[in-house]
């Protein structure tokens, strides 16, 4: 028993920077995004780390990671994630901006990991972020395993379990704080994975020289995705509004303003 | 008029320092960042400087480096490391990551590479592979404790400090019997000895009080050794808490296999064979790198916060509302607070590209030192004053060599030819290593610890407090000692009076002005001058004597070489900048994520080298009329006359560069909140 695990996830801006939206040439952007640091989306991220884990507890396994982005900026965070875990970099260059429409998305991934030579679908398992920072539409890796016929999907994923038998028991998030458990005979499958159980782990160099034999051959030949746009259309894109109101208070004790905010909270 | 859109990110700082195709040192980089952005800031943050003492909270950033790999950083593949070759640039980019928050936390990630590089250096190859295989974390598989180490040198006062020339650590035969290794009985008091509270092992530097040992020797005592490894008290000081500092007392017996670098025995003498002095030499001429940048780093960090608290420094009370520039803009409506963060902004890049461009050449050097070190010992030329006096022999090939580097139509035949005389490289690099590391390590900590308390100063009362964003109180007061680690200014300054007097860096200092008249780049002809202007006072310096018949340039008249090595720091740091900035604008458009803010950059850091092009000179011509002037020589001055006035007249449209950069202050886009907690 082993797995082929192909994670899809890409990057998003970092979240400390401003993200305004402004409305450019070929639709709505982020105000210098390409310009903007930018960091895995967390929620791939929890998904490549638990395909790493899975992988290194599961003999023969391996793990792909397949990206849509642009490659320069892909190249910049890999620095940092190709040390996080031993995976092989599948790269399509093209806009991993939120206004892209998760149809084509879906598309382009699929294209990507249909083109990877050793991959045995029978042994696959497609993972992704069931949300995403950049646009949470928790539709791509639906759609991504549809097209590729995998019809046992999971959706907010936190823990996956590989039983003595070769089944799974897989936790996945439901309304209330609750989780409903199944159990699957065997791979392929997708999973959509919300936090998932693991830390991020730390930086190891001789990780990413590793990955990196295989990653800078990546990015240089990554092909350019083919995203039509069609049918598709952001009509309407502002930040949340935040409201600030001070209030200048003298002589206030802390019990005071503790009891007054948690007035507040409460409503 | 141009807009700088965001600040510099990784993309262009990779196209600036050179190692845009160097994968290995942009993960050494995201490596350092994470530690120092969470790891070091969070101890900072939790008052973890608040003790002299090595506590467990501290102990974290150990474990931090052991696992992501900068413990590991120093050593080569097969010693349990993950790079191969040079690693000068690798740990520069490490520390100035590092230093981004906290020195001391920095300190902490290269003391242990300091103490293995006697070894490192000059240590016969069994010793470097035996310490330096020890002090990576153990591999899956292992069970084994990562040998930290210290390097001892200081010792209590009056004894070695800035002068590594009396030691009181002392070395003598315990025991040599017939056909059997000696054994030595080492003494070694240390002061300010970084590492202390956890070494395992410790370079001393000692001196023979048995003449049955010739000279003096660094030797590596061990814990385990028998005999007495006290770690002495905590050193007192008040910088640089993230790293252990005590003031040990050892008496060990060892064999004499631990004198790095070996021995011979000679007449019934036990023959070092390298002095302390030849390997701290060694060991000083790179590792001052690093400590310089340390600086540089915090002068950089501080544009973001201090660009943040100008901005916001009205919101949130009864004096202004959203939408007026009060509001919106804060402190940053008025020029003054714009321009001097500019300054504090050219400094910090300078320093940087100088301190880089000494980094990545002592890359190049390092093979071709060894290179040489084979070459001579083949012609049999192995004492150091044949080495100098043949090496001496090339420099007219040198300084033709140095011609032809910057010549664009060049016979390549000749060229190729120079450049592949190992002698001829030697000598071009070492000339130039000589002044750009002590410069690098004198200018970058002295003029930065200046600039940081102007950042501080900008922050107005908010920077003296512990809730200062970016730790700003604690970096300048951290400089300090920067300025100090590994030889203070005035070991820098002497050092300097040698190498800036050198015939062939002479020749490359010329060859710089005239590569600066010959660039468009604004305010780099008013370099020119002011190199120029420098040149021409050292000649006169040289040439000439005081009112009394005195020789000026003397190397025991330090109230001439010393201003001279502080004059020629600004210049080289302003020349360095000038040549990274066209470095980015000529690759820059290249790599798409720069090219998209390429225009606002290239406008931006063209105002920025201008403005320091301007101060170095200002300072340069300050410094140098002193000089000229002030000693009543009588000899003509008119050229060095011309000179001052020809590079004043070039500082035309400096003042409307600085407002372009201040302006564009104003503009940048900034993150919503620092990436590392107060």
């Amino acid at each position: 028993m082993s797995y082929h695990i192909v994670v899809c996830g890409s990057i998003v801006p970092d979240p400390l920077q401003v993200l305004e939206p402004i409305v450019g040439p070929t639709g709505p952007a982020l105000k210098n995004e390409m310009m903007l640091p930018a960091v895995l989306d967390p929620w791939a991220g929890h998904a490549l780390f638990e395909a790493a884990n899975l992988a290194k507890n599961v003999p023969n396994s391996k793990v792909w990671l397949v990206a849509l982005g642009p490659k320069a900026k892909l190249q910049q965070v890999m620095m940092s994630v190709a040390q996080k875990a031993l995976f092989t970099l599948v790269a399509a260059d093209g806009p991993a901006s939120g206004f892209v429409d998760a149809f084509d998305t879906a598309a382009a991934l699929t294209t990507a990991i249909e083109g990877i030579a050793d991959l045995d679908r029978d042994k696959m398992l497609l993972f992704g972020g069931w949300q995403s920072a950049s646009r949470g539409t928790g539709a791509t890796i639906q759609m991504v395993g549809e097209r590729l016929g995998i019809v046992n999907q999971f959706q907010g994923v936190d823990k996956l379990t590989v039983n003595a038998d070769g089944s799974m028991d897989i936790l996945e998030r439901i309304e209330g704080g609750s989780y409903l458990t199944s159990r699957l005979s065997s791979a392929p499958a997708a999973m959509g994975w919300a936090t998932g159980e693991l830390p991020e782990p730390p930086n190891n160099p001789q990780v990413g020289m590793m990955n990196m034999k295989s990653i800078m051959p990546a990015l240089q030949q990554a092909k350019p995705a083919q995203l039509t746009g069609a049918g598709f259309k952001v009509e309407n894109v502002a930040q949340p509004k935040v409201m600030r109101q001070t209030r200048i208070e003298k002589d206030m004790s802390t019990d005071a303003i503790a009891q007054e905010i948690v007035a507040w909270i409460k409503g | 008029m141009y807009t700088l859109q965001t600040l510099p990110g990784d993309d262009v700082r990779q196209i600036m320092w050179r190692f845009a195709e160097r994968f290995d040192l942009q993960m050494v980089v995201q490596s350092s960042r994470s530690i120092a952005r969470t790891t070091v800031a969070s101890l900072v943050a939790q008052g973890a400087r608040n003790s002299h003492e090595w506590t467990d909270l501290k102990q974290e950033l150990l474990d931090a480096f052991d696992a992501s790999g900068l413990t590991a950083l120093y050593m080569n593949t097969s010693q349990g490391g993950f790079m191969d070759g040079p690693k000068n640039l690798a740990l520069s980019l490490a520390a100035f990551e590092l230093s981004w928050v906290d020195g001391g936390a920095a300190t902490s990630s290269l003391a242990s590479n300091l103490a293995l590089a006697p070894s490192h250096e000059k240590g016969t190859p069994e010793q470097r592979d035996y310490y330096m295989s020890r002090a990576v974390p153990p591999q899956p598989g292992e069970d084994r404790t990562i040998w930290r180490g210290a390097f001892a040198l200081t010792e209590p006062l009056p004894y070695v400090g800035v002068d590594t020339g009396v030691l009181v650590g002392k070395v003598k035969v315990k025991d040599w019997k017939d056909g059997e290794e000696p054994m030595l009985q080492v003494e070694k008091r240390g002061r300010f000895i970084t590492n202390m509270d956890f070494a395992y092992f410790v370079t001393a530097a000692v001196d023979s009080t048995d003449e049955r040992i010739k000279g003096s020797c660094m030797i590596t005592l061990e814990e385990g050794d028998e005999g007495s490894f006290d770690r002495g008290a905590p050193t007192m000081k008040m910088c640089h808490q993230l790293s252990s500092t005590r003031d040990p007392i050892i008496n060990v017996t060892v064999p004499a296999s631990r004198i790095i670098g070996g021995y011979t025995v000679v007449d019934g003498q036990i023959v070092p064979n390298f002095t302390h002095g030849e390997i701290i030499g060694s060991v000083f001429h790179r590792t001052r790198i690093p400590v310089g940048l340390m600086t540089t780093a915090k002068l950089l960090s501080a544009v973001e916060p201090v660009i943040r608290y100008h901005r916001t420094r009205f919101r949130g009370g009864d004096a202004s509302n959203p939408g007026s520039p009060k509001f919106e803009q804060g402190i940053q409506q008025k020029e003054d607070a714009q321009q001097r963060l500019i300054d504090i902004w050219a400094i910090g890049e300078a320093g940087a590209s100088m301190g880089f461009t000494a980094a990545r050449e002592a890359d190049t050097f390092d093979p071709i030192e060894r290179e040489k070190e084979s070459f001579l010992a083949e012609q049999g030329c192995t004492s150091a004053r044949k080495q100098f006096a043949m090496i001496r022999k090339k420099d007219a090939e040198t300084m033709e060599y140095i011609d032809l580097l910057f010549d664009t139509g060049r016979d390549e035949t000749r060229f190729a030819a120079l450049d592949a005389d190992v002698l001829v490289k030697f000598s071009y690099l070492d000339k130039l290593l000589g002044v750009i590391i002590p410069t690098t390590k004198l200018w970058n900590t002295g003029v930065g610890a200046i600039f940081l308390r102007e950042a501080i100063s900008l922050v107005g009362g908010y920077g003296i407090t512990e809730d200062c964003p970016g730790f700003l109180m604690n970096k300048w007061a951290d400089s300090q000692l920067e300025a100090t680690y590994e030889g203070p200014e005035a070991v820098q300054r002497m050092h300097l009076t040698i190498t800036q007097a050198d015939p062939v860096f002479l020749h490359l200092l010329g060859k710089y002005a005239d590569d600066m008249a010959a660039s468009d780049a604004p305010g780099s002809d008013g370099l020119a001058a002011g190199i120029r202007m420098w040149l021409t006072a050292m000649t006169y310096l040289s040439e000439n004597t005081d009112a009394d018949g005195n020789k000026l340039y003397h190397r025991k008249r330090q109230g001439v070489t010393f201003p001279m090595a502080d004059a020629v720091g600004w210049l080289l740091a302003s020349y360095y900048l000038f040549k990274d900035v066209a470095e980015l604008q000529e690759k820059g458009g290249m790599n798409p994520t720069v090219a998209e803010g390429l225009e606002g950059l290239s406008g931006f850091y063209a105002d920025l080298a201008q403005v320091m092009a301007a101060r170095a000179v200002g300072e340069v011509g300050r410094i140098l009329s002193e000089l000229v002037y002030g000693f009543n020589s009588g000899a003509d001055v008119s050229a060095f006359a011309a000179l001052r006035a020809e590079a004043d007249a070039k500082l035309a449209g400096v003042r409307l560069a600085k407002d372009r950069a201040g302006q564009a202050l104003t503009q940048v886009m900034i993150p919503e909140a620092l990436d590392y907690p107060m």
